[in-house]
């Protein structure tokens, strides 16, 4: 569907034509997240400023019934940036100014295109940094950190993205500018700032954020300890946790993972383990000391191969850049993959990858791994190639199957990424009709015309009477709901 | 990574497109997306675009084409890419099939007409530059300043800027030098096109501390360029006759071919990629930059009490991945301050022939790289490039600001007790 004349010299006169993307090569770069499989190409991408115009945005487009899809970095998993039904794409990579640094306070308020690293790199020499760190943190926005509720390594100690969050602006689905939340410790009322956290663009669009900075840790250590495979890294991770430490974070690589990683950074896990812990314990001085030797000792009786601490900064950053890049390093082994985001309960995590290793080798598919073993999140990387027929269904079938898995376990179909395209049709695994039902009336209050980031989120066909039915999506041959 | 080709949709090059999974962890690293924040501007945006005409789900349109010519190629995004994507390499396909399509607007097909027509040739380099000279001395430059031309045609506001560095030394440096004291072995110089007119003593002084490090240096007067500007340029025909051209003139039994133009040094390591035989191969594994040499050396360095700061040339950082050497070099010079810089690897706008095509956007970039070296209060700007240096000049100058821009090679020369080997 092309947008009217007006809609878009009405875009055109708010933003300038340098605010206005609408040749076909502009558009379609923006038709996928990181998660290429989904696609929907927008009929106008536009790149606002301030919150005024993005205000302006999404009244020219509710008046003319256009769909409004938000955008940060366009690194989400889930299909979640992207417009299946056309309309009107608002990226935020214009907006990411640093509204204000409130040390005093504890808090910033930042632009919602501003790149999460950025705002730490900005008062990390004074001390203090921003504790969620998803692992795309060089690159993914806070804005988008927001509406997915990104979780992270560190995550594991420190919360995830909606522990840190304290205020909002957004322009929500009925053109209106609402700030909820604030500096001040508690606020009278419903707690509206929690209900918009993960919204992922379906009430509306965030325009700034009130974030919580943290002091940086007097100490930080950070170790490695290698297994033969991961159901005992799994072990020795629940192992960890039951001993009563809480690691700042606890992350796992398979071998896969490893090769691929060490194919991108250089030899930084070692080679022939099949699974790593990437352990960080910080805090104060002593009892990050103490509790080193007791992980590493709790290591050791689970069989470890091999357990080294990081001796400086440098080393402890090279240990990191490898988990960090895993995602985008796993390109060196396949062009194409599905990414699971299933959380267990921490304590049947042996058992699933178990499992995972079963369901691995009837699809016969490679699965990487690389996860926040800490809080039982998977990401199990199901590589496919899309070039020989069959192969992506076998792997959407061995993703089913995990997902199905970790519910039986009485886990959740997603840890941090978001629900988006990919796991609408999952939710309904985990709510109840009468769960559902709420969520598409709350839904409904912020966007009562259903135009906000539609075909996301909540599945599409809701199998009760009343449910909010957002126009049918028009999805791409080979993808299902 | 295979052997370049010149179609985007040849398998092997196919490959290396689709190693890019989409994360979007080089959207940071790009100049231009940092500059307009648009993902077809942006590395991710880029190889989709690609990918989408490989595929034949797009044509070479000027669209496209507009988005790829308005890559600087400086290669910072396969510096960031953990996937290992060849990104140079594909530009350069992308470009090579621009090229037979010619989907570009007349102003810039002319442009590059006379770009490619003078530059690589360093004879008609020499009389170009020359009547430009003229041209300043005779106050013509004033006149045509004050006609309004350069409003109109900004790429020749551009050259015109750039001028202001003409009357540096030119003439070539000796032939052979040879090691004081015991020889480590023997080198061969790549003399430059614009570093052998513009900046010659950077080559004199390039051949003297490489003697003084232990080296012969040979400087063969009669090479010929070595098609850097023509390879990013997509124009892989008259790259590839340039390449084994000069993988014949320099001698085979060096052990190292030594640049100092960061452009250069990285075009040669590339022949291997574009020209599978044994000679360029043999030039591409040689090639090692001056720095790289000179930081394994013992130099008697003096003191040079001065401040200063390093910008990394793209080729250098990005296409050789040389960051360590220079710093290092710059560390030993006694009371030399060196003030670390800002986004020190991100492109300052000149890349190659850049700022003459697309004058706008290398001034943006220019204004960005300006502002953080003004932040370091260095008044010395120390980079390994001549298109750097001349670019960050004209930035300072437009500004009224008193920097000064040197090659690491003359400040090493600076610092050097001659008399003490
Ligand atoms: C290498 C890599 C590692 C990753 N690691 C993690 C990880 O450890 N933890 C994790 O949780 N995720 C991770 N992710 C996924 C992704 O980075 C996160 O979901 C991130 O929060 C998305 O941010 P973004 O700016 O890229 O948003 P986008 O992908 O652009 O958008 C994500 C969703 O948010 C919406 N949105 C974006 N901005 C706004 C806004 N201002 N207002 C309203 N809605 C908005 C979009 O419509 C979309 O639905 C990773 C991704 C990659 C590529
Ligand atoms: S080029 Fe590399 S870093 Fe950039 S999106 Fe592709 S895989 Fe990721
Ligand atoms: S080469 Fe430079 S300008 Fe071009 S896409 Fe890569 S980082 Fe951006």
């Amino acid at each position: 569907m092309a947008l009217s004349a007006s809609v878009v010299a009405g875009l055109q006169h708010l933003l300038g034509p340098a605010g206005v993307v609408l040749t076909r090569e502009g558009r379609l770069t923006y038709e996928s997240d990181m998660l290429t499989l989904y696609k929907g190409m927008p009929d106008a991408v536009v790149l606002p400023t301030s919150t005024e115009e993005v205000q302006a945005v999404v009244r020219i487009c509710r008046e003319a019934r256009v769909p409004v899809v938000p955008r940060g970095s366009g690194t989400g998993l889930i299909g979640g940036a992207t417009a299946p039904q056309g309309g009107v794409m608002v990226s935020m990579t214009r907006m990411t100014r640093i509204l204000e640094l409130d040390l005093a306070n504890r808090c910033a308020t930042v632009q919602p295109g501003l790149i999460n690293l950025w705002l730490t790199n900005a008062v990390r020499d004074r001390g203090w940094f921003f504790a969620p760190d998803p692992s795309s943190q060089m690159v993914s926005s806070i804005g988008g950190n927001v509406a997915t509720n990104a979780g992270g390594p560190h995550c594991l100690k420190y919360g995830i993205t909606t522990n840190h969050v304290l205020g909002l602006e957004m322009v929500i689905g009925t053109g209106e500018v609402v700030s909820v939340g604030g500096k001040a410790a508690d606020r009278p009322g419903y707690d509206l700032t929690g209900t918009m956290v993960g919204n992922e663009g379906t009430f509306g669009l965030v325009t700034a954020i009130t974030v919580r900075l943290l002091h940086l840790p007097e100490a930080v250590k950070t170790a490695l300890a290698s297994f033969a495979s991961l159901v005992e890294a799994s072990e020795a991770v629940s192992a960890i946790i039951a001993a009563g430490i809480i690691p700042a974070a606890l992350e796992m690589l398979d071998d896969a993972m490893i090769g691929a990683v060490n194919a991108a950074v250089g030899k930084v896990y070692p080679d022939g383990a099949g699974a790593v812990l990437l352990i960080e314990l910080d805090g104060p001085r002593a009892e990050v000391e103490a509790q080193a030797e007791r992980v590493a000792a709790i290591c050791r009786e689970r069989q470890a191969l091999m357990v080294t601490v990081a001796r400086d900064e440098t080393e402890r950053a090279l240990l990191w850049k490898g988990r960090k890049e895993a995602a985008g390093a796993v390109g060196r082994i396949t062009a194409a993959y599905l990414l699971q985001d299933a959380v267990v309960p921490r304590s049947k995590l042996p058992q699933i990858m178990r499992e995972m290793v079963a369901i691995s080798k009837r699809h016969r598919l490679l699965f990487a791994n690389v996860f926040h073993a800490g809080d039982g999140n998977l990401h199990p990387l199901i590589c496919y190639d899309d070039r020989k027929p069959g192969e992506l269904e076998r792997a959407q079938q061995a993703n089913e199957e995990l997902l199905h898995a970790c519910i039986a376990l009485g886990g959740s179909v997603s840890g941090e990424h978001g629900i988006g395209m990919d796991k609408a049709k999952n939710l309904p695994l985990q709510y109840a009709e009468a769960d559902l039902n709420f969520m598409f009336r709350l839904r409904r209050v912020f966007d009562p015309d259903g135009l906000m980031n539609p075909a996301k989120l909540l599945p599409s066909h809701p199998a009760c009477g009343e449910g909010f039915r957002p126009a049918r999506p028009t999805l791409p041959a080979g993808t299902w709901v | 990574m295979a052997t370049g080709t010149d179609r985007l949709a040849a398998p092997a090059t196919l490959d290396d497109i689709r190693s890019c999974v989409h994360c979007g962890i080089c959207l940071p690293a790009c100049p231009t997306y940092r500059a307009l924040g648009e993902e077809m501007d942006s590395p991710r945006g880029r190889i989709y675009l690609m990918r989408a005409v490989a595929e034949g789900r797009l044509d070479v349109t000027e669209t496209y084409t507009h988005h790829l010519d308005l890559c600087l190629g400086c290669r910072a995004c396969e510096t960031a890419c953990p996937a290992g994507v060849p990104f140079g390499s594909l530009l350069e396909t992308a470009r090579a099939e621009i090229e037979r399509g010619g989907r570009r607007p007349l102003r810039r097909r002319l442009l590059e007409a006379f770009i490619f027509g003078v530059f690589p040739h360093p004879h008609r380099l020499a009389i170009v530059l020359g009547l430009l000279r003229r041209y300043r001395r005779w106050g013509l430059q004033a006149l045509v300043r004050r006609s309004g031309l350069l409003r109109r045609i900004p790429p020749l506001a551009a050259m015109d800027a750039l001028l202001h560095d003409i009357p540096r030394t030119d003439g070539a440096p000796p032939e052979f030098l040879a090691a004081r004291g015991r020889a480590l072995g023997r080198v061969a110089l790549l003399t430059g096109c614009v570093q052998r007119h513009l900046f010659a003593d950077v080559n004199h002084d390039t051949m003297r501390l490489l003697a003084l490090a232990g080296w012969d240096v040979v400087a063969p007067r009669e090479q010929g360029c070595c098609g850097a500007l023509e390879l990013h340029g997509g124009r892989l025909d008259a790259f590839r006759a340039r390449a084994r051209a000069l993988a014949a003139t320099l001698p085979s039994d060096v052990d190292w071919i030594v640049t100092n133009a960061a452009g250069c040094g990285s075009a040669l390591r590339d022949y291997g990629h574009w020209v599978d035989e044994d000679a360029t191969r043999r030039v591409a594994a040689r090639s090692r930059d001056v720095t790289e040499l000179l930081v394994e050396a013992d130099l008697p360095l003096g003191s040079l009490p001065l401040t200063v700061t390093y910008h990394d040339p793209c080729h250098l950082a990005h296409g050789q991945r040389v960051r360590t050497a220079p710093r290092a070099l710059l560390g030993r010079i006694p009371d030399l301050a060196v003030v670390p810089l800002a986004d020190s690897d991100l492109c300052c706008g000149s890349a190659g022939v850049y700022n003459v095509l697309e004058p706008e956007m290398a001034d943006r970039l220019l204004a960005l790289k300006i502002a953080r070296i003004v932040e370091t209060g260095a008044r010395t700007v120390v980079t390994g490039n001549p298109g750097c240096l001349m670019q960050i000049a004209r930035g300072a100058r437009a500004r009224g600001l008193d920097l000064e821009l040197v090659h690491p090679v003359t400040l090493l020369a600076r610092a050097m007790r001659w008399e003490d080997r």
